[in-house]
């Protein structure tokens, strides 16, 4: 499951870095949503892999697993989504006035 | 527990919402609220200033969950020091804007009252993922504040701002999910505790997430390569808006002062110093680099902004120095540059609203009305920024140069500093003949704007006055700086005083 979850991590990594550093404006935002879903991957890995435990006190439980990176990941995403929201409408924004969708303004 | 340490950062958010409920409302109102809030913040910066000074640190539990389980705010002379520090910066950035900026777009004074928020935030938190959580809503209210105003330039830097800033959001993540990862913590006084404490597997995870951090840092802070966003962004934005983003490097600057001292100081064990190499010199070339532009640039806001990656550079210098001395220095330069990049932005856009389509090009137009008036504060604010007698700037660099002697690199710090200051002179001194001297007849259409001129520069002059309360109580303050950075070279204090013995 670590194996899995490592490659997972490093795979979108890797995606994002490339998209990120395209030209146009679509791909860079794609790039970045998809270095935030790794690293929102990353930091709940974070609190190591654990399966079938419960996050909170439980009569019936055999043992927990960290709540903490959970309580992370949620504020995370949350902040990721904002950023995200308000980064489409900076490139639409862009896109209206600049006319075309380089991440420069100009095309070429 | 004394509230006062949670005080500088609510007071702001709740403004913020209040302006916000007010939206609709008369905009006398929501101006004089706004001011209000500020001058309040500074009252509560200065209460909190006297509440530290004697060397006590105040530890706020949220919700009264002890440490490291809960999050803590903390107070100590740093953090005081800076939250006093931008307060007086927002109040005359918002008195600028109050002459019509803060129409030109929505929800300006709902921005400016979170960016504070944030800031305060910022340097008050005692937690590694509340520091990430206040750097993104101070962020967040840059970015409408950046773009406030519209236009195409504005629109292309701000976008550039945008995506650059959400991937050092990224990487912060990776480095405090790495370090919760080994360490299992992010209360900044337990890391520095776990990572005194780390086992050998794991010093070099830590390492990377150390210099990672470092990364994020540099780059808020400006620092060479990193520093290539903000020239761009600052000399776009509105001048009220440059003029508070003034002190958004000195957060990043922050930053690095207080993880490098409290987490990687000197009793880390094998992280010790983990900066030691590498901040120094790349302060220095950060210095360079931003003379240089300052030298070529073809319009004045970007001249300033290049000043504003120059003075990152020298502020670095003396943190990367890292002796009690030289931060002592760092911490009384600080305020003044801040000021005196604040005063430029703010007087390159009275210079720019007279010179009708020439804006602030550097090239030769007519003469300004009022020129005697606005060229002699013109000087007055270069020289503050040149760091010339008998301005403050000159006792901080004064002070750095002072502390350089003892470190084996002196030659290297002492040249730099001092050929930067010359070519920093240079450019000042080229604009300013260029802007003022160098005039042509005017050629019948009278200049656009001409009145208010007295109460446009006041905020100006209010900068310009805090620059020379800084050089009038030097002493003090200097005392004041030196004891901040004794207190932050002793992180045994900090750490004790969050997780040992209970609540002050």
């Amino acid at each position: 499951m670590e194996a899995l979850l490592a490659l997972m991590i490093g795979v979108l990594t890797a995606c994002g870095v490339y998209l990120a550093l395209r030209a146009r404006a679509f791909p860079v935002v794609l790039g970045l949503t998809y270095l935030s879903y790794a690293v929102n991957l990353f930091l709940f890995a974070m609190g190591r892999l654990s399966i079938g435990r419960p996050p909170v006190i439980d009569a019936a439980a055999a043992g927990y697993t960290d709540p903490v990176p959970q309580a992370l990941v949620l504020t995370a995403i949350v902040i990721s989504f904002a950023m995200t929201a308000f980064v489409i409408m900076l490139a639409l924004k862009a896109r209206a006035e600049l006319g075309n969708d380089h991440v420069d303004g100009r095309e070429s | 527990m004394s509230h006062l340490a949670i005080a500088p950062v609510l007071l702001p958010l709740l403004a913020g919402i209040l302006l916000l409920l007010l939206r609709h409302g008369d905009i006398r109102l929501r101006r004089a609220l706004s001011v209000a809030a500020v001058v309040a913040e500074i009252g509560l910066a200065v209460a909190l200033l006297l509440a530290v000074s004697g060397g006590e640190i105040l530890v706020y539990a949220l919700g009264d969950w002890p440490a490291p389980y809960g999050i803590v705010l903390v107070a100590d002379r740093l953090s005081a020091w800076l939250v006093l520090t931008t307060a007086l910066l927002a109040l005359f950035a918002l008195l600028h804007a109050l002459r019509g900026i803060d129409v030109a777009g929505r929800h300006f004074h709902v921005l400016f009252q979170l960016q504070l928020f944030g800031l305060a935030g910022a340097f008050l938190t005692g937690d590694l993922f509340n520091l990430f959580v206040f750097f993104e809503v101070l962020l967040l209210a840059s970015y409408g504040l950046m773009l406030h105003g519209g236009g195409r330039a504005r629109t292309r830097a701000g976008l550039h701002y945008v995506v650059l800033n959400l991937a050092g959001s990224t990487l912060f993540l990776f480095a405090v999910g790495t370090l919760y990862g080994v360490t299992g913590t992010l209360n900044m006084a337990d890391l520095a505790r776990q990572v005194a404490a780390v086992p050998a597997d794991n010093v070099p995870v830590v390492r990377a997430a150390g210099l990672l951090l470092f990364g994020v840092f540099a780059l808020k802070a400006a620092l060479l390569p990193l520093h290539l966003w903000l020239p761009a962004a600052y000399a776009q934005a509105s001048a009220p808006a440059a003029a508070l983003f003034a002190i958004m490097t000195k957060v990043g600057a922050y930053a690095i002062l207080r993880v490098s001292t409290l987490m990687f100081g000197a009793g880390a064990g094998p992280l010790a110093d983990l900066l030691g190499g590498w901040l120094l010199p790349l302060a220095l070339a950060t210095l360079v680099v931003g003379m240089l532009g300052a030298v070529a640039s073809t319009r004045l806001r970007a001249q300033v902004a290049y000043l504003v990656v120059a003075s990152a550079g020298s502020l670095l210098t003396a943190f990367g120095l890292n002796t009690a001395d030289s931060i002592a220095a760092g911490l009384y330069y600080l305020p003044h540059t801040t000021f005196a990049a604040a005063a430029l932005f703010l007087i390159s856009d009275a210079i720019a609203g007279r010179r009708g389509e020439l804006a602030d090009r550097f090239e030769p137009g007519p003469a300004l009305p009022a020129h005697a008036l606005l060229g002699g504060l013109f000087f007055v604010a270069a020289v503050a920024m040149a760091g010339l007698p008998p301005l403050s700037g000159f006792l901080g660099k004064f002070l750095l140069l002072r502390a350089a002697l003892d470190h084996p690199w002196w030659p290297w710090v002492l040249g730099t500093v001092l050929a930067g200051s010359l070519l920093g002179l240079i450019a000042l001194a080229r604009s300013g003949s260029l802007l003022f001297y160098r005039a042509r007849p005017a050629e019948g259409a009278p200049p656009p704007r001409q009145a208010g001129l007295t109460a446009e520069l006041a905020p100006f002059a209010g900068l310009l006055l805090l620059g020379v309360g800084l050089t009038v109580a030097a002493g003090p303050l200097s005392d004041y700086a030196r004891a901040t950075a004794e207190q932050i070279l002793q992180p045994y204090h900090y750490v004790h005083a969050v997780l040992g013995g209970g609540e002050r």
